[in-house]
Parts: structure tokens; sequence; C-alpha cells
């Protein structure tokens, strides 16, 4: 086993939904401040993983989880654990871009808000800070007020980067960040990400092998709601010990 | 050769007549409000709208026909009726689409249908029989109020619960319009469940949860026999909740029909029932207008 | 506990008390109306006409109410039916968007009209003709009251059946009139069902618009011009006099309608549950 700081830690974990069995006995972990790249098949609970870490989970109907998961070592299914709090530390950014129905800086401010910060100088200054970080401040800053639907899908997706970093997460998820967006938008929201693990932990799901191995420091592969093989990316993707990580790798399942 | 020209003769016969059949119902409307706007006409000749809207005095075998008393009789029930069901079907709307489980939704959804059903005279039953007596025996006398149970707050609470269904429906319908996204964006930020509805999803929607509820009062606005059964009917102007009122519709479901031979009596009636039809048209056109353009903004 | 979550908490527990409450009210006027009414259900009740006088007689039973309102809404429902489903065929297929929406708001605004101005103006319109209050008039001014609700209702359920099944019977040939009548009809069968039981439920339970037009009377009608006594009215009639043997007759009504609405819902229910087995989703 390779040695790092776990950021988030899973162990044994088991995904039920209804009767059929989405994940079956995960345990890995997840490095401190790398990209950690979740890749497999559509279908192989990808985006289900990525949800049990912050409990978006909790959202579908029918669901229901045993085992661990650990952020920072604090188990959050412990039913003591505020959940707002764990999902504060984890932020999310969805597939497609999804801009909250108000103006572009409410939707930044929005997370601040929420956590309680009102007086306007600060929501300001952090709207102003985070925009700058997601690379849109420029482009907006004649326009804060204006809808945040009039931007385009990629600016779009920028924003919620923005929303999603304004309240000072520690770990970043994203669910396929890239699919809806242009290949020139797709392309600046990877540097983003590249620029960002100097201070986060960042997991991404998705099932473009290329783009994998471009952001990747270390790999998951999960085939059928199981981890085949997880480990550093050179690893996984130079000399892939499993037969299926090969396969997959070497593009015969998809 | 045949065959192919009677399937094509029934086609067109089929389609005129439908046609024939959907134009005439979609002129309804403009038929009852011709219709009772010819009959009223006859009033509205001897005296002016405002006149008739702001007198007091409501003497028939006099030619006094001020409506005022009723229309404020009207707008006080209605009042206390959105008073009484806004916030709790607000509320119990927002659970049923935020925090229930697929299995207490499958339960209270179906009950709640069923309320919708009830007859308005069960209503009106139930309200002679329970509300009457509570308000006349327990809740004016916590007031100081002497009152015989048949008054205002009585009528407004039992127009209250037989809105509930409607403006439950609608209001759901308009959190349910929330798309998932927003609510997981919410969530994911460290958003309480309440917080999420009141910012992501109250608050930018306000102006449709604002149309919802008007349309879901125009279909109360001019509910006739349960609220008669327990207001009280006094042609008076109320001072007080616990006073008697009586509302528009009730007005004409007591006197139409009988003592025809007052002259004007029917047109000032029929007055009665043009204006009520003409206020629920233009809420629930508004509200409707207001509702599109939501969606479009959206869309 | 940070104020979030005592806002969170106090929120949830508003939301289920009304909830509760609200769900309390509708067991509450179904236990009231049940209670005081079902011991009077007795057989005379349900097989005679009241006796001894315009409905302040003491004894007998409410069979002229209950004839009529089943002559009433039967009547009803039959007659929109017959307006009503090829409005919503058309619809469908034929009305360009425009007029098509013009007829659904058309529909929309005539399903909040108050049904005391059905009433006021059924009434007026039969003062015209000359004719006095009877089952026909009120059979009519139902039918207005119920028509927007039945088509609206059809025009919904026919809207949801996929396009795509359309194309399929035209790729046949079929004629339009065809391809509504013989797919869409069918696959949307339990909705126009349900829409036809709601319609029903709703005209059945109106006072309000057969209060003048329909009238009410002792007897069983035996022509469509003889006035007609209906449940609802009888609730309402014999509610309003003094004497307490009248008033049991409307408790006795007014779980009839009870028991009436409620079966049709269930019924509603049950076909929606068993017939979309059928239906290709």
């Amino acid at each position: 086993m390779e040695k790092f700081k776990p950021h988030i830690s899973v162990e044994k974990l088991n995904v039920f939904y209804g009767k059929h069995h989405v994940l079956k006995d995960i345990t890995v972990k997840i490095p401190e401040k790398q990209i950690t790249v979740i890749i497999g098949p559509s279908g192989c609970g990808k985006t289900t993983l990525l949800k049990s870490f912050n409990r978006l989970i909790d959202l579908v109907e029918g669901i229901s989880v045993s085992g661990d998961v650990r952020v920072d070592g604090m188990d959050i299914y412990n039913g003591k654990i505020d959940v707002t709090n764990i999902r504060k530390k984890i932020g999310m950014l969805a597939q497609k871009p999804y801009p909250l129905p108000m103006s572009i800086y409410d939707n930044v401010a929005y997370g601040p808000r929420i956590h309680g910060i009102l007086k306007r100088k600060e929501l300001d200054r952090i709207v102003e800070r985070y925009l700058k970080v997601a690379g849109l401040w420029d482009e907006v800053k004649d326009r804060l007020k204006s809808p945040a639907s009039r931007l385009s899908a990629g600016q779009q997706q920028r924003l919620c980067l923005a929303r999603t970093l304004a309240v000072e997460p520690e770990i970043i998820l994203g669910d396929e960040p890239t699919s809806a967006l242009d290949p020139v938008s797709a392309k600046r929201i990877e540097q983003e990400f590249i620029e960002l693990k100097k201070d986060y932990t960042i997991v991404i799901v998705t099932h473009i092998l290329r783009q994998a191995k471009r952001l990747a420091d270390h790999v998951i592969f999960l085939y059928m709601g199981e981890v085949i093989e997880a480990g550093p990316a050179r690893e996984i993707f130079e000399d892939p010990k499993e037969a299926r990580t090969r396969a997959y790798i070497g593009g015969e399942i998809s | 050769m045949n065959l192919k020209l009677t399937r094509k003769l029934k086609e067109v016969i089929a389609s005129r007549l439908m046609l024939l059949i959907t134009a005439l119902s979609s002129m309804l409307i403009f038929v009852m409000i011709l219709g009772l706007f010819l009959k009223a006409r006859l009033i509205l000749a001897t005296q002016s709208l405002p006149e008739l809207l702001l007198s007091t005095s409501w003497h028939p075998l006099r030619g006094e026909f001020g409506f005022y008393p009723f229309i404020l009789g009207t707008i006080w029930v209605t009042v206390l009726a959105m008073f009484f069901s806004i916030p709790s079907c607000l509320l119990t709307s927002i659970y049923l689409t935020e925090y229930a489980s697929a299995k207490i939704r499958a339960f209270i959804k179906p009950l709640i249908d069923l309320l919708a059903g009830i007859p308005s005279v069960v209503y009106g039953l139930w309200g002679i029989l329970v509300v009457v007596p509570l308000v006349k025996d327990h809740i004016a006398p916590l007031f100081g109020y002497p009152t015989s149970g048949y008054c205002l707050l009585t009528g407004g609470f039992v127009l209250a619960i037989m809105v509930f269904p409607v403006l439950i429906s609608v209001s759901e319908e308009v959190f349910r319009a929330v798309p998932h996204e927003v609510r997981e964006i919410s969530l994911a930020l460290g958003a309480t469940r309440w917080q999420t509805v009141k910012h992501a999803q109250m608050v930018p929607r306000i102006k449709g949860i604002i149309a919802a509820i008007v349309l879901g009062f125009s279909r109360a606005f001019g509910e006739t026999m349960a609220v008669m059964m327990v207001v009280g009917n006094v042609a008076q102007v109320p001072s007080s909740v616990f006073q008697p009122a009586y509302p528009l519709p009730a007005l004409i479901a007591n006197n139409y029909g009988e003592m025809m031979s007052i002259p004007l009596y029917d047109a000032a009636l029929l007055l009665a029932a043009l204006l009520l039809l003409l206020i629920v048209l233009v809420f629930s056109v508004g509200a409707r207008i207001v509702l599109l353009r939501i969606e479009r903004r959206v869309v | 506990m940070d104020r979030r979550q005592l806002e969170e908490a106090f929120f949830k527990g508003l939301m289920i008390a009304s909830t509760v409450i609200i769900v309390g009210i509708l067991f509450a006027i179904l236990a009231v109306v049940l209670l005081k009414g079902a011991p009077l259900l007795s057989l005379s009740m349900l097989t005679q006409t009241p006796k001894g006088g315009y409905y302040l007689g003491k004894g007998g039973g409410i069979l002229n109410a209950i004839i009529g309102s089943l002559y009433l809404a039967f009547g009803a429902t039959f007659l929109s039916f017959i307006i009503a489903f090829p409005i919503a065929l058309y619809l469908q297929e034929y009305a360009r968007n425009r007029f098509a929406s013009f007829v659904r708001l058309s529909l929309d605004i005539l399903w909040g009209v108050p049904s005391i101005v059905y009433g006021a103006f059924g009434f007026t319109i039969m003062l015209y003709l000359g004719l006095r209050a009877c089952l026909l008039g009120g059979i009519i001014v139902l039918t207005l009251l119920m028509l927007p609700i039945m088509t609206r209702a059809m025009d919904e359920v026919m809207r949801m059946v996929p396009h795509e099944l359309r194309e399929t019977s035209y790729a046949v040939g079929s004629t339009r009139l065809e391809a509504l009548l013989r797919v869409v009809s069918r696959q949307a069968l339990p909705g126009i069902l349900t829409a036809v039981l709601l319609a029903f439920g709703r005209g059945i339970g109106d006072a309000a618009s057969i209060l003048f037009t329909a009238g009410y009377t002792d007897h069983i009608p035996h022509s469509l011009f003889d006035p007609a006594a209906s449940l609802p009215l009888a609730v309402f009639f014999l509610l309003g006099t003094p004497l307490p043997e009248v008033q049991e007759r409307a408790y006795a009504a007014a779980v009839i309608l009870l028991v009436i609405i409620l079966s049709t819902s269930v019924i509603s229910r049950l076909l929606t549950t068993k017939w979309t087995k059928f239906v290709i989703k």
C-alpha cells in the first residue's frame, strides 16, 4: 500500500437502492490535496459513490447505506453529526452547470449567506475573490446583478465553481463536470482543477479516459459497483494489475 | 376507392363537427357575461355603478340597492379564509414535496383529493354542527363577544377548509416545478432543508406562489352554500369577525327567483352575479398570465 | 444546536403540525357526518318519499332526493360527455396552437366560475324561454358546470399520450380521426373514465347551480319538465327547518351524498390502477 494522508476514507461501504446492490463493499482512501479520478463504465456506481461522500444520496428515496465514510477521521454517517457541516466542508460541482434562479452575485453569495455572512462589504469581497479564482471576474464584473441564466454554459460552470468555493470547502467533488461543455470551456475547467489542487482535495468522476489521464494523481477504477483497482495514476494507467482494468483502459469494455 | 372516400368523408365531417362544438363551448363564457350584462343593464340605467357599489342602503322595496355590505361581507370572508388557509397550506405542501417520504405522501395525497370531493353542503352541515357551537361557546367568549356562532369567523374558517385541497395542490405544483438540481446545489453548499426551501425555492418564486394562491382563491371566491349556511346572512357592514355578514353569493342564492314582482330586484341580483363572474375572471386570467410568464422565463 | 438548526426544527414542527391538522379535519368531517347520519339510514328513509305536506312533514324518507340527484347527475354526466369528448379530441390534433390555448384558457376560466353564477345565468335563460324550475333545467345547468371540468381533465390525460403512438398509427395510413379514436382514446381510457367520474362527483354534490333551476319537491319527477329534488338541496333545505325529525333527513341525505362521493373516488382510483396495466408506458 502506498502511503499518503487520507482526507476521505471509506470502509466497507454498501449502498442498496431498493433490492439493487449499487455499491459493494467499497474500501478506498482519497489522498489530501491531490486530484483523485473515479473511472469506470456508465452505471457502475461512480456518481453514487461521489454523492455518498457528502451524503447527497440521502435525497434519493428508498436508498440504504451501511459502512463507514470518514472525512478527517469523522464518521459522517453517525446520526449525531450535523450533515450541513459536512456539506459545507465538501463542495460539489454537478454534471450540468446549474445556476440558481437569481443574479450572478446572489449565486456566489448564496452559500456565505446561508452560513450567516450578511454584511454587504464582506459579501462583496467574497464574491469578487471567488469569481476571480474561478476565472470569471473579468467577464462579469460589470453585470453582477444580471440573471445568471444569461451566461454561456462554460461561464455558468465557472460560476458554479465560484459558488462552490465561496463556502470555503476543503474538498471539491465533480460529477463529470465538463460533460455538458464545449471543448474550450472544458479545457478551462480542467486547468482550474489543476490550479486548485494546491489548496483543495479534489475528486472527479469521469468516463473520458483521456481526461482522467490529464488530471489524475490518483485513480479509482469502479466496475459494477466494486472497486477493482485503486492507486497512483501512473501505476493504474501504465501497469494495471487487474485484467478488467487493462480491458477498460484498453477500450475493450466501456 | 369507395372505402377510402367514406373514411375521408368521416374525417371531414367529424372535424367540422368537433370544431363547431369546441368553438361554441369556448364562447360560453362570453355568452354568460353578455346575458348577465343585458339583464343587469336595467339597474345600471337607474343608478351608476359606483353608487351601487358604495351605498350601504339595501331596501329593494324602495328601489335602493346598495351592494356595499355584501361586497364587504364577501371580502371579509375571503380574507379570513386566506388568513387561515395560506400558512397551513404552504407548510403542508412544503412538507409533502420536500420532507415527507413516499409512503407518507401516498397516504396523505388521496385524503386531500377526497377533501376536494366533499360537497359544499356537507362542509356547511359540518360547520353548523361543529364550528358554530365552537365559536359561540368557546372562541367568542375568550374575546368577550356575545355571538350566535353564525358569523364571519365561522364562514371564513369553513371556507378555508374548503380551499385547502386546491391551495395545497397548486402550491405543490409550484414547489414540484423547482428542478431537483436547485435542491441538490443548495444542500451541497451546506444549507439546511428549510434554508433551501426559503432561499432557493420560495424567494425566487414568490410571484409564482402568489399567482398560485390567487388562482386557488379565484375558485373559492364565489363559493356559496357552505358559507351561506354558517355566516348568518344579515345585511349589515360587519364591525367584528363575530358579527354575521351577507356575502354576494348568498344574497343571490337566497333571493333570486323569489320576490320577482319587485321591480329591478332581479336585475340587481344578476348584477351581483356579473360582478362575481368578472372578479373571478380578472383574478384567474391575471394569475395565469403571471404563471405563464414565469414558466417562459425559466425555460 | 445553533440558530439554523433551531429554525429547521421549528419549521419542520410547524409543517408536520399543519399537515396533521388538515388530515385531522378531514377525518373530523367524515366522522361527524357519518356518526350523525348513519344511524338514521333506515329502510323507510331510503325507500319512501316524505309524508305529509311540503317538506315539513314528519314521516317518510328522502327517496325523492336520491332519485332526483341520480337523474340530474347521470343526465348531466351523459350530456357533458357528449360535448366534452369531441372537444378534448379536437384539442389534441386539429386545433392549431393558438386556438387550442384560447379554448383551454376559456375552459379554465369557466371552471372557476362560481356555481351560483351558473345557476343565476341558467335560470335567467329559463325565464326567458318561459320554463319553470324542472329536471331538464337542472340537467342543462349541471352540464354547463361539469363541462369545463370534464373537458380539461380529459384533455390533460390525452396530452400525456406519447406522440410516437399517434405517428405509428399514421404510418399505417389511418386518418387523424381514426388515430384519435383507436389509439389516443384507448391509451387514455383510464384517464378519460377518471375525468368522467370527477365531473360526476362535482355535479352530484353541487347545490348552488340547481337551486333555482331544478327546484325542490317531495315527489319523484315523472317527466323532464317536473321539478326535481336533490340530495345537496335536501341537506340545505331540511337543515333549515326547525323540526328535529326533518333535520334528521338532512343528516341522512348528507351521509348518502358522502357515500356516493367516496365510492366514485375509490372506483376511479381502482380503475386507474387496474387499467393502467394494459397501457403502454
